[in-house]
């Protein structure tokens, strides 16, 4: 199996995240970026099945902080090669996203093949526009599907697990080439030593291919970016652990439950 | 401008989903400000006696086709796109589930109609639309504005009051013909979770366990309270994910919709994913060692501490108020 | 009465006696010649530093052996033996030089009245000391020792000797008419058993007993590489090449390495020469299991184990000379909940008589597992967060410093203004809500002392002595040397550079691993640093408190770095009475959190953590209802382990701080 793996970087929740003068976007003096969660888990995935049934993972990124630090992982964990689009990431909306991406298949230097698969993240933290995965299968042609949380080779093509609501999944065959959108690896990803990624930043070597900077970038019209109004906030227990379950107890004693 | 207003409806295992009441709801009152037509479209087998159900809407389309019961999300595109076509719909509204995520951007790569997701609430002004989507985990909003009042909006569950998007009148319908093609993603089978020992979505009170709990032993703590109150233990993904409770003990987007007369949030966050579903407890207590916990703006009642800590005292005091 | 002058079956007693001193040395060479071939085979570490420094170390613990003599019992018995060893091996050597080389001008060593004496008095010194030995064997074992078939033999064949060694001499008695000697008293004593016994036949019966001797020796010596005895071949190398003889051993650098050492050992080779020389040394007594809290809370973990797997599994492979048929070392040998079970608490190693090293080697199998991503998820976490943010709570490092907002005045950025000393407060200092107010406290008291400290803000970055001792090696360099690169930028005052640390475990690491450049860098502890500011009067305390208190030596501040009198004193100096629980000082016994235990899971299986067993150890002390620590991982442990012991309003957990600004009423004073 031929499986490209789309790694996208987002904002990291865990910094304070704080809107720019134009009160439209996220200030980018504070930001950090980070993998997006799924996408860490469609890597795990991508890794499981060529342990399972052999092939190659190519990791793919556009250019975007602290983004070399991530392919290199991903390549220490045992992806086989990592590819940089020097298109930065930060300014381009979904949609943009998926165009660079489909010329990157098409360059003439990648081609989607009859075993190819492409897996990303369901969703990101930022998918103001739509998600990636789904885009990306329109612009290549290829079938999608989303919210997945267990793949495995069945033949010729696939059989992967969604989930839907209340635990429920539903199984699905589907014929390679396809995009899937990664809710959860059927692993937690694997953790890979620092000194293993070091050594793979002496020895292995991101690949770079140039595609065309798309010409429209975030094509919705933002009117205003804003943090949640602290408005109807929780009344907040203070005290030591003893005086705060005091309260919750009568708390609890108002709702009836004791 | 608008013509109509398109609701996709969402079924799953034979049942309407609440997320469509609450599109049909959010979009009736666009619909009303934009003085146009709201209409619906309910795909799969079943989907004439189900479109009953829909009266909020002007109109139902009907697809009553096996072969689009949990049809690949391009399938269901192509669709609601020949619909679009034909009826000139202007806005369409989209489920951000499980069932239905990724069809709202396989529509608006495939129509050139902006998508607007993770929307939680919309604003009509003029015949533009602001479209409010909740972003990074909860922390930012963006209000987007649809200018010619023309866009997919995927609309985030339990954002919007399901009982608008509810009505006794039962919708004129009108039979759509889809051919369907053969799909290269083919549903075969559901899997079930096995059944648990607890129901928690019958339970009257919930301790709900995530991250900060920190260690499998310390989920015992949670039971202990959980059994002082005659309530269940119930986590948030991360606690599940790690084995430490049972699938069938998970609430959010991808496990349970809870709605217990008191919901206790031990060292939960608050994720968009867990919040959709538990926002509808009738109360809420959360415990979280950070005072910035999206959990805290939307929760009842908050204590900033650890929940490790917390638990024992709490049980301990529980117990004695019982006597 | 020469004994090798006679004839054995018709062959010359000299000829007899070449024969099997041949074979025996053969058999006995052959082996340890093979032996040490197998330890050559681990990786190489520089062991070979400061041969004088070791040679003082070796004596000492071979030839005075403290560490025995730390379980009463058997200490002396012991020694005896050991001396009894020491004498009987000399006259062996000079009985066989003698009898192998009859023209060597010298006497038999029992011709000599004087040694004679001396081999009687050690003989029954010894036989007394083996009643004992087999007594504490036999009825009272304590825990973990090794109760083996193999150390009955050995008893038993020292015991034979000694028995030779008196009825040789009795017989002789016999054979020189009978009336005995003031050097020979005990073979005189035994002589009058067999007075009717003929002199020529008495003659006999010593010249029996001599080659009865000599073939027991020559036996011990051919069984001995194959036995545990082989801990008295090896251990006095063991304890030469012992890290404590010239390092730190809160250091787990390998010095000298020639491999990249981060990945760790998955199979016998890749562990350190001196980790394999470590198993032959064990003499498997069980001190370090007795002395280890995972094994106490029913963890699987038993340090004794660790060793004596690790060599017979390295004898089994590397005598065969294929790993292939046997088990993984990593994993089946020694199971992954062995090796995560240890906290690191240094317990073992203190105690162990034959400096064996049981921590690194442990820390060798994590890091394998560490390398092959076999990590429990709570770890991988924490790693993760320690990665990207560079503390374990997985806050933003701009958070670091956060706990500052709540002091009266502002705490000096250390890479912007000249300071004195760097505080380097650690993780659980500046993250943990339970600790933000005792390290206000200690701030407001620092600044009532007049200290010039400044803090190095986000830069600062968790130390890695947990990271390393997890295994995860790439990560403590990774975060080493960010922070040595914040220190770079340190504007210091003078040339005398002060670090100050609250965590003992970053106090360890710094102190000795993390060899500043340039060096002149002192670490210290706030414990230290307090004891000097009250001696020296710049923090004069306002009250004086009274009651009783214990104290808990944290391990990484007690054992591993000798630091048992500062906070003592400054306990005194408050005015409180100090009592010493039990197990103090270098007995101290851990919490339970060292060693990255703190990120882990206890396990179903778990009898008693191990700080719930030190909060019920500090309740049976009369009137003491404060329990002192100085550590921040304690605060968290022992406050949770009050809890869950029950131990609730009869005793307090507190910082050395708290009660320092108890006696300052830090809270009324302003800072100067």
């Amino acid at each position: 199996m031929n499986i490209f793996v789309v790694l996208k970087m987002v904002p990291d929740t865990v910094e304070e995240l704080n809107v720019s003068q134009d009160g439209k976007s996220l200030d980018s003096e504070f930001l950090r970026f980070k993998l997006n969660d799924p996408d860490e888990h469609a890597l795990e995935q991508a890794l499981i099945l060529k342990e399972k049934c052999g092939g190659k993972v190519t990791v793919i990124a556009l250019d975007a902080p602290e983004v070399d630090d991530v392919l290199y992982t991903a390549l220490a964990k045992g992806a086989d090669r990592a590819v940089k689009i020097p298109v930065s990431q930060a300014c381009l909306g979904t949609k943009a996203t998926a165009k660079v991406l489909s010329d990157f298949f098409s360059s003439g230097r990648e081609a989607v093949t009859l075993d190819t698969l492409v897996l990303a993240g369901s969703y990101a933290i930022d998918d103001l526009e739509g998600e990636l995965a789904p885009m990306l299968a329109v612009h290549l042609g290829l079938p999608y599907l989303g919210v997945v949380s267990n793949v495995a080779a069945s033949g010729p093509g696939l059989v992967v697990q969604k989930e839907f609501a209340g635990g429920l999944r539903g199984e699905f065959e589907v014929e390679l080439p396809a995009v899937l959108g990664i809710q959860s690896a059927e692993k937690p990803p694997r953790y890979v030593p620092v000194a293993k990624v070091r050594a793979v930043m002496k020895s292995a070597k991101i690949e770079e291919l140039e595609i065309p900077s798309p010409t429209d970038a975030v094509c919705l019209d933002v009117q205003r970016t804003y943090k949640p109004e602290a408005g109807g906030r929780a009344e907040i227990f203070e005290g030591s652990p003893e005086e705060i379950a005091d309260k919750i107890v009568d708390a609890l004693a108002k709702s009836g439950v004791i | 401008m608008a013509i109509s207003i398109l609701v996709l409806a969402e079924q799953l295992r034979g049942g309407i989903s609440d997320i469509t009441y609450e599109m049909l709801g959010a979009g009736r009152a666009i619909a009303q400000a934009l003085g146009v037509p709201l209409e619906a479209v309910l795909l799969g087998s079943g989907a004439s006696q189900l479109a009953s159900s829909l009266g909020a809407a002007d109109k139902v389309f009907v697809a009553d086709n096996p072969g689009l019961d949990l049809a690949a999300p391009e399938a269901v595109a192509e669709v609601v796109k020949t619909l679009i076509d034909k009826t000139g719909a202007g806005i369409v509204l989209v489920g951000c589930t499980n069932v239905s995520l990724g069809i709202g951007s396989i529509l608006a790569a495939r129509s050139q109609m902006p998508l607007v997701n993770f929307c939680r609430a919309i604003k009509v002004d003029g015949g533009a639309l602001i479209c409010t989507s909740q972003l990074f985990g909860g922390k930012i909003l963006s209000d987007v504005k649809l200018a010619d009042g023309r866009g997919i909006i995927g609309v985030y569950p339990g954002a919007f009051p399901l009982e608008q998007g509810r009505s006794p009148r039962t919708p004129p319908t009108e039979a759509i013909d889809v051919p369907v093609q053969p799909s290269k993603v083919r549903f075969k089978q559901y899997i079930k979770p096995e059944t648990g020992d607890v129901d928690i979505t019958k339970q009257n009170v919930l301790v709900a366990v995530g991250r900060g709990i920190q260690t499998q032993d310390n989920v015992q703590l949670a039971e202990e309270l959980a059994q002082a109150l005659g309530g269940a233990v119930c986590a948030s993904r991360p606690v599940i994910d790690q084995g430490w409770l049972p699938l069938t003990r998970q609430v959010g987007k991808s496990g349970m919709t809870v709605k217990p007369r008191v919901y206790l949030a031990f060292g939960i966050s608050g994720a968009p994913e867990h919040w959709e579903g538990m926002q509808n407890s009738q109360c809420i207590i959360a415990v979280n060692t950070d005072p910035k916990a999206p959990i805290f703006d939307g929760a009842h009642y908050g204590a900033v501490t650890d929940a490790v800590e917390l638990l024992p005292v709490l049980t301990e005091k529980v117990k004695m108020r019982k006597g | 009465m020469d004994p090798v002058k006679i004839n054995l079956g018709g062959m010359p007693g000299i000829v007899c006696l070449w024969t099997l001193t041949v074979l025996a040395f053969g058999v006995f060479g052959w082996r340890v010649s093979r032996l040490i071939k197998l330890i050559r085979q681990g990786r190489y570490e520089d062991r070979f530093d400061n041969p004088g420094r070791r040679l003082l170390h070796a004596l000492k613990h071979v030839l005075l052996q403290p560490r025995i003599f730390n379980e009463r019992a058997i200490g002396l018995p012991h020694f005896l033996i050991f001396w009894g060893f020491v004498i009987y091996a000399t006259c062996f050597n000079w009985n066989l030089l003698r009898g192998l080389f009859p023209f060597i001008p010298i006497p038999y060593p029992e011709e000599l009245r004087i040694v004679g004496l001396f081999l009687e008095l050690f003989s029954v010194l010894v036989l007394i000391s083996l009643v004992v030995a087999a007594g504490r064997r036999m009825f009272f074992p304590p825990p973990h020792l090794h109760l083996s078939f193999d150390a009955n033999v050995i008893l038993v064949l020292i015991g034979l000797l000694m028995l030779s060694t008196l009825f040789g001499s009795a017989f002789r008695v016999v054979a020189e008419g009978g009336h005995g000697s003031a050097w020979a008293p005990f073979g005189t004593v035994l002589s009058k058993a067999f007075a009717s016994v003929p002199p020529e036949s008495a003659r006999r019966f010593a010249i029996g007993i001599w080659w009865l001797h000599m073939a027991l020796v020559l036996a011990f010596l051919v069984y001995l590489p194959y036995s545990k005895h082989l801990h008295l071949l090896a251990s006095p190398f063991n304890v030469f090449f012992s890290q404590a003889a010239t390092r730190p051993v809160g250091d787990l650098t390998v010095p000298g390495a020639k491999e990249d050492m981060s990945a760790g050992a998955s199979r016998w080779q890749e562990l350190t020469w001196k980790q394999l020389l470590g198993g032959f040394a064990c003499a498997e007594c069980g001190r370090c299991d007795r002395a280890c809290p995972a094994t106490a809370s029913g963890h699987p973990l038993q340090p004794q184990q660790i060793i004596q797997k690790v060599k017979e599994h390295a004898l089994r492979c590397g005598l065969s000379g294929s790993d292939d048929a046997a088990p993984k070392l990593v994993g089946e040998v020694i199971k992954e909940d062995e090796i995560w079970a240890c906290t690191t608490c240094m317990a073992c190693m203190s105690r162990c008589a034959v400096w064996n090293e049981q921590i690194p080697l442990i820390v060798a199998l994590r890091r394998h597992l560490v390398s092959q991503g076999q990590v429990e998820k709570n770890i991988q976490d924490m790693l993760g967060n320690l990665q990207r943010y560079g503390n374990s709570f997985g806050k933003s490092d701009r958070m670091r410093a956060k706990w500052t907002q709540g002091l009266p005045f502002k705490v000096k950025d250390a890479r912007k203004e000249p300071v004195d000393i760097v505080w380097f407060t650690g993780d659980y200092a500046a993250f943990d809500p339970r600790m933000i107010e005792i390290t206000q406290a200690t701030a407001k008291l620092f600044s009532l002392a007049g200290v010039d400290l400044g803090i190095l803000y986000e830069a600062e970055r968790n130390s890695g002595n947990d990271v390393r001792r997890v295994g995860e090696e790439g990560l403590f360099e990774m975060l080493r040397d960010k922070n040595l690169d914040a220190f770079s930028k340190v504007k210091w005052k003078s040339g005398a550079r002060i670090i100050v640390t609250t965590d003992p475990h970053s106090y360890n690491t710094l102190k000795n691993e993390y060899a500043f450049p340039g060096g002149g860098v002192v670490v210290r502890h706030y414990t230290e640093l307090f004891d000097e500011l009250i001696r020296s009067g710049k923090l004069k305390l306002n009250r004086r408190l009274s009651g009783k208190v214990t104290y808990h030596d944290p391990c990484y501040l007690g054992r591993y770095n000798g630091v048992y009198e500062p906070p003592r004193s400054v306990l005194a100096a408050l005015g409180l009475e100090l009592v010493e629980m039990p197990r103090s000082r270098d007995k101290s016994y851990c919490c339970g959190a060292g060693g990255g235990r703190i990120w882990m899971e206890d396990g179903p299986n778990i009898k008693e953590r191990p700080a719930e067993n030190r909060i019920r150890e500090a309740i049976s002390l009369d009137e003491v209802k404060t329990f002192v620590v100085a550590c921040p991982k304690d605060i968290a442990m022992f406050r949770d382990a009050v809890k869950t012991a029950g131990a609730e309003g009869r005793i307090e957990v507190k910082d050395i701080a708290e009660l320092v600004a108890e006696a300052m009423n830090v809270e009324d004073r302003k800072p100067v």
